[in-house]
């Protein structure tokens, strides 16, 4: 879309343009290009030359078995996080929606876990869940008689990292369900109200239906949060173990490429998250033109 | 709300209250932690009454973990991000949405397709370009001979080896993360809402595109900026991988990856009263900000769901 009424100049709109494609040229697009190419070919170990192995690199990947357990982690991880947080968010949401008074307080009582960046998250929670100073952990052992060791047990440190990312995405959640159920009509609440719904009622055949677009916002946020953003939580609390217990794929790239400088396999897993992020973008947008008839 | 439920309204509350307690009991913890000596907050359980030695962790945690020039890096790449981002994204969305050129539609696909590209998953080619921007141009330096030309003028034989490493600079933190499809897609939004007649108007007094974007687009978009200021201030101070791979001089790291270098390991003595006390410090600014521009907090991260 343009204006109707617009500028002329033969130069000046590319001066303006400039800066953003150089920097998305520079550092997205160039090495997305050279990251494709690498998960082309494999390296000699000293890196002199590179061999065109066609798709070597992702047969390997997708037969080694501890990649194809990073996926089936990352999705047990993203799938729980996902739901623990935006199950609470909506709790909550409905509830702060509910309140008559002291809506402001309460809204910043819950909004500030966002600001609190994932790796920090991770070290309280890391400190909160230590299987010898937690308080948590203690309440776990001596009130249920659990035996709570995330550094030997992958069960629990997987609920671990749960908890640590999930924590600060209920914010996000909460504001994004609280903007929604704001913005729904008070007129249709009454409505229904006058002919006799009761509140859960009216919340499942009004107001949940009508937040449906942004409960699908949210959980494609969700799911690309859980899948790139918590590269901190996993670094800090537990760095993919224990015995790549909660190694998730991105995680995996990083330790694959960057610290054992794999470069084939580094690439192709890049790839295959490309193709993952791209999927997602694609399927949001698509839903979003259809979103008008649950808005309209 | 509508009718009255006053066992309902009391259970709302309650919940609430509960809710507000569970999302915020990490912090309260951290906060007695963080006022305890070592002695107090490794017993088994720690005592939950908080102790006088508040002052002491912190100034014990800053001067450890140098936290000082780290917020001050934090602090500049978060800023450099964020006026970054709003700078290149406003004047790109102006250049899409103000004029009509050859490439636009193509500039504005090129710009918004980086949604789809994460630093997650490009890092080592990006961690290599960042390494050597001039790297893409050593194949082209090689294959024109110009080596041999240089060699000729300089009159003896030279080896130039093109390089300009960002690595461990302010430049190489804040640079890659400047271009943003999102804030150049908020921009273009709110710019198609602006009336026609305004720029009607301008062009008619006279004035030039620069001058309309000064004089008029900026001042209409004080909130926009307002918001985005608070949510690039977040995300900038927040990221963690991309200092973590670019920085390897701890002078030049930001205080989120400085800080975990003051986590206990296992063989140490469990400290965590001044690592917590770090946390404290390093996760004060942007929740200052979210809590202090809190309107402008909701109005970025919602708006450009719309």
């Amino acid at each position: 879309m343009i204006k109707r009424s617009i500028f002329r100049s033969k130069t000046l709109p590319y001066f303006l343009i400039l800066p953003q494609i150089l920097v998305t040229v520079t550092f997205f697009y160039w090495p997305a290009v050279q990251g494709l190419a690498q998960s082309l070919m494999r390296s000699d170990p000293f890196g002199h030359r590179n061999t065109f192995v066609w798709l070597d690199n992702f047969i390997t990947l997708f037969t080694d078995p501890l990649y194809l357990k990073s996926i089936g982690i990352t999705l047990i991880f993203s799938l729980f996080t996902a739901f623990v947080a935006i199950s609470f968010g909506l709790f909550i949401a409905t509830m702060a929606n509910r309140a008559l008074k002291a809506k402001p307080l309460i809204r910043t009582m819950l909004i500030w876990p966002y600001a609190v960046a994932p790796a920090v998250s991770g070290m309280l929670w890391l400190f909160l869940l230590h299987p010898s100073y937690g308080v948590v952990a203690i309440a776990l052992k001596n009130w249920f008689g659990v035996d709570w060791n995330p550094v030997l047990e992958g069960g629990d440190a997987m609920i671990m990292v749960i908890i640590a990312s999930a924590w600060r995405e209920v914010s996000y959640n909460f504001i994004f369900f609280l903007a929604g159920m704001q913005a729904i009509p008070k007129s249709l609440i009454e409505a229904a109200a006058m002919d006799g719904a009761s509140p859960f009622r009216r919340f499942w055949k009004i107001t949940f239906p009508l937040l449906s677009p942004t409960l699908f916002f949210v959980m494609v946020m969700n799911i690309i949060y859980t899948f790139f953003d918590t590269f901190g939580v996993i670094h800090t609390v537990t760095q993919g173990g224990p015995g790549g217990a909660t190694n998730i794929l991105v995680y995996k790239v990083y330790q694959d490429g960057f610290i054992g400088l794999n470069l084939g396999s580094s690439a192709a897993q890049s790839i295959v998250l490309m193709t993952l992020i791209i999927s997602i973008t694609v399927v949001q947008f698509k839903y979003v033109e259809r979103k008008v008839q649950y808005a309209g | 709300m509508v009718e009255k439920t006053p066992i309902l309204d009391t259970l709302t509350y309650l919940f609430l209250m509960l809710g507000i307690v569970v999302v915020g009991f990490p912090i309260i913890y951290t906060i007695i932690a963080a006022t305890l000596p070592i002695e107090e907050v490794s017993k088994v359980p720690m005592p939950l009454i908080p102790g006088d030695q508040f002052w002491v962790n912190i100034q014990e945690a800053w001067t450890r973990g140098d936290l000082g020039t780290q917020l001050f890096n934090s602090f500049i790449m978060a800023a450099g991000i964020t006026f970054g981002k709003i700078v290149v994204s406003m004047i790109g969305a102006f250049s899409i949405v103000y004029f009509d050129y050859r490439f636009r539609t193509v500039a504005f696909v090129a710009v918004f397709c980086t949604l789809m590209l994460p630093v997650e998953v490009r890092i080592l080619p990006t961690y290599e370009m960042a390494a050597n921007l001039f790297g893409p141009l050593q194949p082209v330096w090689d294959a024109l001979h110009l080596n041999g030309l240089v060699s000729w003028i300089a009159g003896h034989e030279i080896e130039v080896a093109l390089e300009w490493s960002l690595l461990d600079s302010y430049t190489g933190l804040i640079l890659p993360l400047v271009a943003s499809a999102t804030c150049t897609f908020l921009f273009r939004q709110f710019f198609l809402t602006v009336p026609e007649e305004l720029c009607e108007a301008a062009k008619m007094d006279g004035a030039s595109a620069m001058t309309f974007l000064r004089k008029i687009l900026l001042p209409l978009s004080k909130t926009n900026i307002a918001a985005l200021v608070v949510i690039e201030f977040v995300y900038g101070w927040n990221q963690y991988l991309w200092p973590l791979l670019i920085t390897t001089n701890p002078k030049m790291t930001t205080a989120i990856i400085g800080l975990q270098h003051l986590i206990p390991s296992p063989e140490d003595v469990p400290e965590w009263n001044i690592a917590l006390a770090g946390a404290l410090i390093v996760m004060l600014p942007p929740i200052l900000v979210v809590l202090f521009m809190q309107r402008w907090f909701v109005k970025g991260l919602v708006d450009p769901e719309k």
